[in-house]
């Protein structure tokens, strides 16, 4: 039976909302390429991706064909290389990255995550060589993608590690300066950190994964924003209620496409992250949903609740389409990468304090911002210090992904160019962090009770 | 596998269309199961439920097949796996 609305609603969503599928990353483990001599290590790796790997794309768009569905990136990710390099005696860990930037390219896949150490609690010698090593490792690859976790609810925040990474961020602008500083939009600053996050720059392959896994990235906020505008002048009811259904039926072709894609590699399914992921496409943004609710302005008063109404509504749609749901779930809201988000910046309503309370009801944190390349090293922990503060107190992943772009100043733009976007230059607050990023050791542990 | 998929063919109405697209999939060995036509946005749309089992065509030559075959008579013609809209639909 041809049951028309149902099939013409579907075409609807895709052809003229945006609908796609945001990736398919495989998450590959890397612990059995441990080995005492780099080269052998890297070798290791390099047979042992391009095997896994080998058909992720070429299934990617067998199963886009098929369906009808686009399916916009093949990704992979991998074991924190920290833990993998720590064997080899090496001083620098630039070599890994060039490793899996060969092997990325050899399988066709547009990024790869997880040259990352996890240093929320302390950091072991090789988890230094890892951090110091990211700026020359970004600057040197195409595709690799870098994060940090350091912070937890359970164990605090590193603060040493905040303070390097406030330099590593610097170190890393300036040794990419004649690509706008492009080495920063590959490296993530997380608190709360998850294991199976199939989006960039953040994905690593966690150790309590298993051997390869695939996980999937949903995305649709040209499709809700579509609902949203159908819906008129409706009570907050109806208007969660409505984000709810359209978040189940985006996230069932997610789960259909994951089911799909482990079934014909071999790999087993891991998650669907619910996450409502914007492009700078027109008609693909999270800015303009927030707007479609009523505001004038993305970044006005009244944002952060209609942000906390759509990411709550996006879960709650999702969950029950989805056999596993996990990742970061949530509206993500990158400046860079969404084209209302970028129209508010430049209209002076969404300002970098805005951004960070938004960040206490959604997924991920402040994301793709562009600030002045005078920015100090400081400035840059303390930013990241306020939001993992966010994290570790709300039991919540927050991230952090600026870019201190050299040569540029506030009324500047930067292109980076296809899903990373156009960023305005953003101001930083006045003032100065440097006595309070400088005092060594850890922030403790919230408590978990009381809350208010 | 469940070979099923949704068939739409989306253009300005002119005589033949049915007659065209049944010819195209009848000489690949697709079979049409049920067939809906609706005018949507000024454009015609036929929808088309076919069984492409006996077809010895991979899916995405049927794909291209059937794209070239609407360019020919200046239709827009896809073909999705029925799945994408069960899963997207039902519970």
């Amino acid at each position: 039976m041809i049951n028309k609305g149902e099939i013409l609603s579907t075409i609807q969503m895709i052809e003229n909302e945006n609908l796609d599928v945001r990736t398919i990353t495989m998450g590959i483990s890397l612990l059995d390429c441990v080995d005492t001599d780099i080269n052998k290590s890297c070798d290791k790796i390099i047979s042992k991706i391009t095997s896994y790997a080998k058909n992720l794309v070429k299934t990617g768009e067998e199963i886009e064909a098929e369906f009808g569905i686009p399916i916009v990136n093949k990704r992979i990710s991998v074991t924190p290389i920290s833990l993998i390099a720590a064997a080899s005696g090496a001083q620098n860990y630039t070599p890994y990255a060039k490793a899996l930037d060969y092997a990325a390219k050899a399988v066709g896949v547009n990024f790869l995550g997880g040259f990352s150490a996890l240093v929320e609690k302390g950091m072991t010698p090789n988890d230094r060589i890892l951090i110091k090593s990211i700026p020359e490792a970004l600057s040197e690859t195409d595709v690799v993608c870098s994060s940090v976790n350091i912070g937890s609810t359970k164990a605090g925040i590193n603060m040493d590690a905040v303070k390097m990474m406030g330099q590593i961020v610097k170190q890393t602008a300036q040794l990419t300066a004649d690509k706008n500083s492009i080495g920063c939009a590959k490296l993530v600053v997380f608190a709360n950190a998850v294991q199976d996050n199939p989006f960039m720059a953040g994905a690593f392959h966690g150790v309590g994964e298993g051997e390869c896994v695939i996980n999937v990235g949903v995305s649709g906020p040209g499709v809700v924003h579509a609902a949203v505008k159908r819906l008129g002048d409706a009570s907050f009811d109806e208007l969660a209620e409505t984000i709810k259904k359209t978040a189940f039926k985006v996230t069932r072709i997610g789960q259909l496409v994951a089911q799909e894609a482990s079934s014909r590699l071999g790999v087993s399914f891991g998650i669907v992250d619910l996450s409502l992921a914007p492009t700078p496409a027109v008609g693909d943004s999270v800015a303009r949903i927030l707007e479609e609710m009523g505001l004038s302005n993305c970044g006005g008063h009244g944002t952060t609740a209609a942000l906390a109404i759509l990411n709550d509504a996006v879960k709650k749609g999702g969950v029950m389409a989805s056999s596993h749901v996990g990742g970061l779930s949530g509206a993500f809201i990158p400046v860079s990468e969404d084209e209302g988000m970028i129209a508010a910046v430049n209209s002076g309503s969404l300002s970098i304090d805005k951004l960070e309370a938004m960040t206490c009801v959604c997924s991920v944190g402040l994301d793709m911002i562009a600030v002045p390349g005078s920015t100090t090293a400081e400035t840059i922990s303390a930013i990241i210090a306020d939001e993992a503060a966010i994290g570790m107190v709300n039991s919540k992943t927050t991230a952090v992904r600026i870019i201190p772009v050299e040569g540029k100043n506030v009324g500047d733009s930067v292109e980076f160019g296809g899903l990373l976007g156009t960023a305005p230059i953003m101001p930083c607050n006045m003032g100065n962090a440097e006595k309070f990023i400088n005092r060594a050791g850890r922030i403790p542990a919230p408590i978990q009770s009381l809350k208010n | 596998m469940d070979k099923r998929a949704i068939v739409t063919v989306i253009g300005v109405d002119k005589v033949g269309i049915i007659a065209h697209v049944g010819n195209v999939l009848s000489a690949v060995d697709i079979n049409i199961l049920d067939i809906s036509q609706t005018v949507m946005q000024q454009y015609f749309t036929m929808i088309m439920l076919v069984d492409y089992s006996l077809c010895s065509m991979d899916f995405k030559d049927i794909k291209e097949h059937l794209k070239s075959a609407g360019n020919e008579i200046g239709m827009k013609i896809n073909i999705q796996r029925e799945a994408i809209f069960d899963a997207m639909h039902k519970i």
